[in-house]
């Protein structure tokens, strides 16, 4: 089997338009969360979010693009130009016949859908525009990567909800790990951000209103973000050989499903995926030192994701640190595990520790060092990264430091 | 405005020419319109003149509206226009 490493990694959150500007306010212990601004916002119960701020599409794109990209695809776009600029890979020839692209979302073009039902519902008009359907379809953002990059391998979009990126992720390394191809393209992206997108989350009350701070006994429920993360994944040999610089190993993954409940998480399952990884990463429980949490911050996630990281890790469970970066960018649902990588990558290469902002009161049924409050210093060889989707499905991938 | 002018600066914008280079026996592959600023063309014409034009994507050549040439879609808009309003 091949090994599989991480040479390019790009972004756009609401903590940073770049990768060095977001591994910047994860390292502050910024917050990204702040009140949202759309239309119709004063008509919803939950006003904050990781929204993405200072960002003018029409500087990135023309106007024929911007017909056809929804705000997800644009994300997307952004971040893969700078994972792809950053490898330094251009694809034709062989390399682009087997190269793909396999991302991570949720909702697809949720913004695309909100003002298009606002115009035939609200406005009682009787014609939408003709790109509806290109640009609300959620593989619209893999589609505009690969026409851009010229990615003719195997390429479609995953949605298991809040582990969508993760399942995205793992299936990418496998394709490189397998030695189907030498490269693959992935993360993955979402912005429900919108009127709609938020009214239905408030429906399901599990949203905070005043803030995200998981595992404190204070939490109060999630806060939904936006934005992209696209990595490259290449076969190691192949990156050795043309000298490119080389972020971490993805060293192993696994995935499970709960089988049990649509909402409710379970720690079986959370444990089964996280034990799994471990055990195709051919990993002992001790060498992990940093779990990027899934840590959403609603009581039910965290005490659950404590639960299964203590019985799977024991007495290592007191050893190892684990932190929550939704605390600081919001819950991106579908591409969330790919901004959340860029924290293990940090943790690896940089030798930095995201922490859990907002961190107030200790929680006995969350007892872990969630690293709280302040980044920390500290030399890691292993990383994992936590992603437990509603619905019960669940995918854990194991990254090494590279050397 | 005239119909016609109002067809043409719609078929401008579209192709990202100035008006006065879009002339009556122009094609849409003469001003570089493919299959989809076709359709966005169609819209924003039924958007400007609140009528419905009856194209087909699937079946250009079967529909009751001529698309062969500016000259043509400005004579259908017209008509259109006539019997919808």
């Amino acid at each position: 089997m091949k090994r599989v490493v991480i040479t390019g990694a790009g972004t756009i959150n609401a903590l940073g338009h770049t990768v060095p500007k977001t591994l910047e306010a994860m390292r502050e212990g910024h917050c990204g969360i702040s009140e949202l601004e759309f239309r119709d916002v004063d008509r919803l119960a939950i006003k904050i979010g990781g929204q993405v701020k200072g960002y003018d599409p029409e500087t990135r794109f023309n106007r024929q693009q911007l017909a056809l990209y929804d705000r997800f695809t644009q994300f997307t776009l952004i971040a893969a130009r700078e994972a792809i600029g950053q490898s330094g890979l251009e694809f034709s020839g062989e390399l682009a016949a087997c190269a793909g692209i396999i991302l991570g979302n949720s909702g697809g073009g949720m913004t695309t859908l909100d003002d298009n039902y606002r115009t035939v519902y609200e406005d009682g008009k009787n014609r939408v525009h003709p790109f509806v359907v290109p640009k609300l379809m959620n593989n619209a953002a893999a589609s505009h990567v690969s026409m851009e990059f010229n990615l003719k391998g195997p390429s479609f979009t995953v949605a298991t909800a809040c582990a969508s990126s993760n399942h995205a992720m793992a299936q990418a390394f496998q394709m490189v790990h397998g030695g189907l191809t030498p490269v693959m393209i992935t993360g993955g992206s979402e912005s429900m951000l919108c009127f709609g997108g938020v009214k239905a989350w408030e429906g399901l009350r599990v949203m905070s209103k005043d803030g995200c701070r998981p595992f404190s006994a204070n939490r109060n429920g999630m806060v939904q973000g936006e934005g992209a993360g696209v990595f490259v994944f290449e076969e190691y040999e192949h990156a050795r050989a043309r000298g490119a610089e080389i972020l971490a190993e993805v060293a192993g993954y696994a995935m499970s499903s709960d089988a049990s409940d649509i909402v409710m998480p379970s720690k079986q399952g959370a444990a089964r995926a996280i034990r799994g990884a471990l055990q195709d990463a051919r990993m002992d429980p001790s060498e992990v030192g940093y779990i990027n949490a899934h840590g959403t911050g609603t009581a039910a996630n965290d005490k659950t994701e404590s639960a299964a990281v203590a019985d799977v890790f024991g007495a290592h469970a007191d050893n190892l640190m684990i932190s929550s970066t939704k605390s600081m960018h919001g819950h991106l649902i579908g591409g969330t595990g790919a901004v959340e990588l860029l924290a293990c990558i940090m943790a690896l290469r940089d030798g930095v520790i995201a922490p859990t902002i907002n961190y107030e009161d200790a929680d006995p049924e969350c007892a872990l060092d969630v690293v709280p409050n302040e980044a920390r210093e500290a030399k890691v060889d292993v990383a994992l990264s936590n992603a437990f989707a509603f619905g019960g499905l669940n995918a854990v991938l194991a990254l090494r430091r590279f050397h | 405005m005239s119909i016609k002018e109002r067809v043409i600066g719609i078929i401008a914008e579209q192709a990202v020419l100035d008006p006065s280079d879009v002339k009556m026996d122009s094609t849409l592959e003469d001003l570089g319109i493919d299959s989809l600023g076709l359709v966005e063309s169609i819209f924003a014409i039924e958007e400007e003149f609140d009528i419905s034009v009856p194209f087909n994507a699937n079946e250009p050549e079967q529909s009751d509206f001529d698309i062969s040439s500016v000259s043509s879609i400005v004579a259908g808009i017209e008509q259109l226009v006539k019997e919808q309003s």
